[in-house]
């Protein structure tokens, strides 16, 4: 026989064991199916959030870029006209919200400053519970926004980005990006620079000096020296120059036939402007016209540079002027209530935000590795770049791409550039491999 | 030799844009003691002077025309300018001229707003530390700046020079060279004359009137000049008045050289303040010597030949020459003792 003493501290001692044994089970289940992502929705409504520049260089392009997302969000919740859900090839959502959950949403200003950009994004997850992070202006804002999203398990759509590293060496799992990317412009533009301007032919190159305009560079050289292009130089110029004389003098008397833009935004505007200040555009060099190449336009960034951009190739996402159904019904819906055009970020922005919305509705779920797979290999139409992949192995689009030339006899002041060429999406596929990085496993938060 | 040769032409108009708000900047300094950071936004309003003209210019009459549709389906708006409807050829021509013309306007509006802005808050700060004085205008010009942008967009707004004025003037020929070799846009050698002009109308003006007499009499010793029974307030805001006209005419006469956008202003501001410090705070001849210089300085970085040897210096150029001159010369090329040394 032993001693058995039931004392105050073991019968207190005995209980909290057993309660903890009991509620075990039902901690685990619990982890596992309701905890599973961050920002779960659980009421009636689900949040996303819109970061765009709303201030800075780019305050136009993110105010166009924000007037498509409230567009996109009218036409998720069934009001307005629909714009392209009636010509999308998805037909999962219904404009009844994403899942059954009515569409609200929150605004940040990236200022086109990555450090600003995640905090905003940041303020967004955190305080204000969005489910998914979309927008942007500039490659740098892109990549630093993609990294806290995929660290704080949310999916980010990026907007308009362009370097080859958003979904290159900087992708990530919960990153996706519609866009068109810099490989994709030489690949479209290289042929079209061959035809117009023969094979002969000497480039000097002026790049704004960060990772989308590197990106751009290494492109345009890749394809142009390919086909018998020497490059004469490559100058990086500081962001946000102002006055970019001072690089374009060299030019002059460079040997140079061809001057390549590598410029984006005011920095665009800027140079070009210049650049035909300085008469290139009217230059004899080596027997030949002087050419300028601008290999990333903007229809926003072509009114600011008023009659230079007359002539001047280059490449775009989209363009309002295009005739099929889906651009059509945006460009209807958009222009009814804003009264004008929508540029490419606006396009690429919408579009976005249906994708994401469709995938969501296909999953049943907002959880980001769910939305993700439903993504991953999605081969759609009807949203304006004819039918395009969302590639499983870089989180790319794959769509025809189109390059364009400034219109000589504009008739309105958003008639400025012509549709020269559509570059079937064949000739732009590359192997994911080539621009390195690894996507991860996906993180859903909690 | 003619890379050098148009180094140095494009050095002069990029230096004359910063003389100019140098100028101003040290005749506000100079005579109020008030460091100016609104001064690039002064700048960017004599650009938006001539943008505001054009627009007035322009103003187009609006009809619809239901026959044709715009491609989201609204009838088209056919917009027909007022002044070339009514002057026919009088009208294009203004229409060609609207920004030198834009200087008309530009000289009233800007002295004005360097009045209301001396007499309704950069007065209630002369006594104050230059530390609150800086905060004060710096948040001024975030004021100007976002006015600005609600009324113009964001988005750079394209001026061009009149069509006479478009094209190159071929110095080559002129100087010895090959011809074609040493080519360089009218305008900008324009701009590099319009500039001389206007800093030699500023110096006549204050070394040759009774009232420029009294201001440098004011910039040397206020108190005493008080004494004498002269009111150097009234004439202190009238000086800023003309700093802000100096600055308005030099971002007008710029913008067919930069497309002006809403923070053009700022572009400048800081640029201006070294070429001020390297200058000399309160000495204009300073602050006109060291713009051309620096601007002359700033091309030369630039150049191919210089990057390769110096990758970036292009960029710190202007900071490094600032180091240097204020570790051999603390008061700057032509400083004056006692300026902000108390």
């Amino acid at each position: 026989m032993s001693d058995f003493k039931i004392s105050r501290r073991g019968i207190l001692r005995g209980t909290a064991m057993v309660g903890a044994g009991l509620a075990m089970p039902t901690i685990l289940t619990r982890r596992a199916w309701a905890a599973g992502y961050v920002n779960e929705p659980t009421g009636g409504t689900v949040t996303l959030g819109f970061n765009v520049p709303q201030t800075g260089a780019y305050a136009e392009e993110g105010a166009d870029e924000l007037r498509a997302y409230q567009l996109a969000v009218e036409h998720l919740n069934g009001e307005g006209d629909g714009g392209m859900l009636g010509t999308f090839s998805s037909k999962a959502l219904k404009g009844n919200g994403i899942n059954g959950k009515k569409v609200q949403f929150v605004t940040g200003d990236t200022q086109t400053k990555s450090d600003a950009a995640r905090a905003s994004a940041k303020r967004m997850i955190e305080k204000d519970g969005a489910v998914m992070i979309t927008g942007g202006s500039s490659s740098g804002v892109a990549v630093a926004v993609q990294g806290l999203c995929q660290d704080a398990g949310v999916i980010f759509m990026a907007g308009l980005t362009h370097s080859n590293d958003t979904t290159g060496k900087d992708k990530r799992a919960n990153g996706f990006r519609h866009f068109f990317n810099t490989e994709m412009t030489g690949a479209a533009l290289g042929p079209v620079l061959k035809n117009a301007y023969g094979t002969d032919r000497k480039a000097y190159h002026l790049t704004a000096d960060y990772t989308w305009g590197w990106s751009q560079e290494d492109s345009i050289k890749k394809y142009t020296e390919s086909m018998g292009w020497e490059t004469v130089a490559a100058v990086r110029t500081p962001l946000g120059a102002g006055d970019f004389s001072q690089y374009i003098t060299p030019v002059l008397n460079s040997g140079a036939d061809v001057l390549v833009l590598n410029h984006y935004g005011r920095d665009m505007v800027n140079s070009l402007t210049q650049a035909v200040q300085f008469g290139l555009k009217d230059k004899q060099v080596n027997g030949k016209e002087f050419a300028i190449v601008v290999p990333l336009y903007s229809r926003l960034m072509a009114q600011g540079a008023g009659d230079a951009v007359k002539g001047i190739l280059g490449s775009t996402n989209w363009h309002w002027s295009l005739q099929d159904e889906g651009s059509q019904a945006f460009v209807k819906s958009f222009g009814q209530k804003y009264g004008f055009p929508p540029s490419q970020a606006a396009h690429t922005c919408y579009v976005q935000t249906l994708l994401y919305a469709d995938a969501c509705q296909r999953a049943g779920t907002f959880m980001p590795s769910e939305v993700g797979k439903a993504l991953e290999g999605f081969d759609f139409d009807g949203l304006g770049n004819g039918p395009t992949l969302y590639r499983a192995a870089d989180h790319q689009c794959f769509k025809d791409v189109l390059v364009v030339r400034g219109k000589e006899n504009p008739t309105s002041k958003f008639d400025l550039l012509e549709v020269v060429e559509v570059t079937p999406r064949a000739q732009i596929e590359y192997d994911p491999a080539m621009l390195g990085g690894e996507l991860g496993p996906y993180n859903n938060g909690a | 030799m003619d890379a050098i040769l148009l180094q140095i032409l494009n050095g002069l108009d990029k230096g004359g844009a910063y003389a100019l708000i140098a100028l101003g900047l040290t005749i506000i300094f100079g005579t109020l003691g008030v460091v100016n950071f609104a001064h690039g936004a002064l700048f960017m309003l004599g650009a938006f002077c001539a943008v505001a003209f054009k627009a007035l210019l322009t103003m187009q009459k609006i009809s619809i025309d239901p026959t044709q549709m715009t491609a989201w389906g609204t009838p088209m708006e056919i917009r027909v300018p007022y002044v070339e409807a009514w002057f026919g050829d009088f009208g294009a021509t203004l229409l060609d001229y609207s920004v030198p013309l834009s200087i008309l306007i530009a000289i009233p509006v800007m002295l004005l707003l360097g009045i209301v802005m001396e007499r309704g808050l950069i007065r209630f700060f002369y006594r104050r530390p230059h530390a609150d004085q800086i905060l004060v205008t710096f948040g001024l010009a975030i004021v100007l700046q976002e006015i600005i942008r609600s009324f113009f967009g964001a988005n750079p707004i394209p001026l061009p020079a009149p069509e006479a004025a478009m094209g190159m003037i071929d110095f080559g020929a002129a100087l010895g060279f090959d011809a074609g070799s040493v080519v360089y846009p009218a305008w900008r050698l324009l701009y590099f004359l319009f500039s001389l002009a206007i800093v030699g109308a500023v110096l006549a003006f204050l070394q040759f009137t009774s009232f420029g007499m009294v201001v440098r009499a004011g910039m040397a010793d206020r108190e005493t000049v008080g004494l004498l029974g002269i009111d150097i307030d009234r004439r202190f805001t009238i000086v800023f008045g003309l700093a802000a006209v100096v600055a308005g005419l030099a971002g007008v006469m710029y913008t067919p050289i930069l497309s002006p956008d809403y923070h053009m202003g700022m572009d400048f501001l800081v640029l201006s303040f070294v070429v001020v410090v390297v200058g000399g705070m309160g000495s204009l001849s300073g602050a006109v010597v060291a713009g051309f210089t620096l601007g002359i300085l700033q091309s030369f970085a630039s150049m191919n030949e210089v990057k390769a040897i110096f990758p970036g210096i292009d960029q710190i150029i202007i900071y490094l020459i600032a180091v240097g001159i204020l570790l051999v010369r603390p008061r700057g090329l032509m400083g004056r003792k006692g300026v902000m040394e108390h």
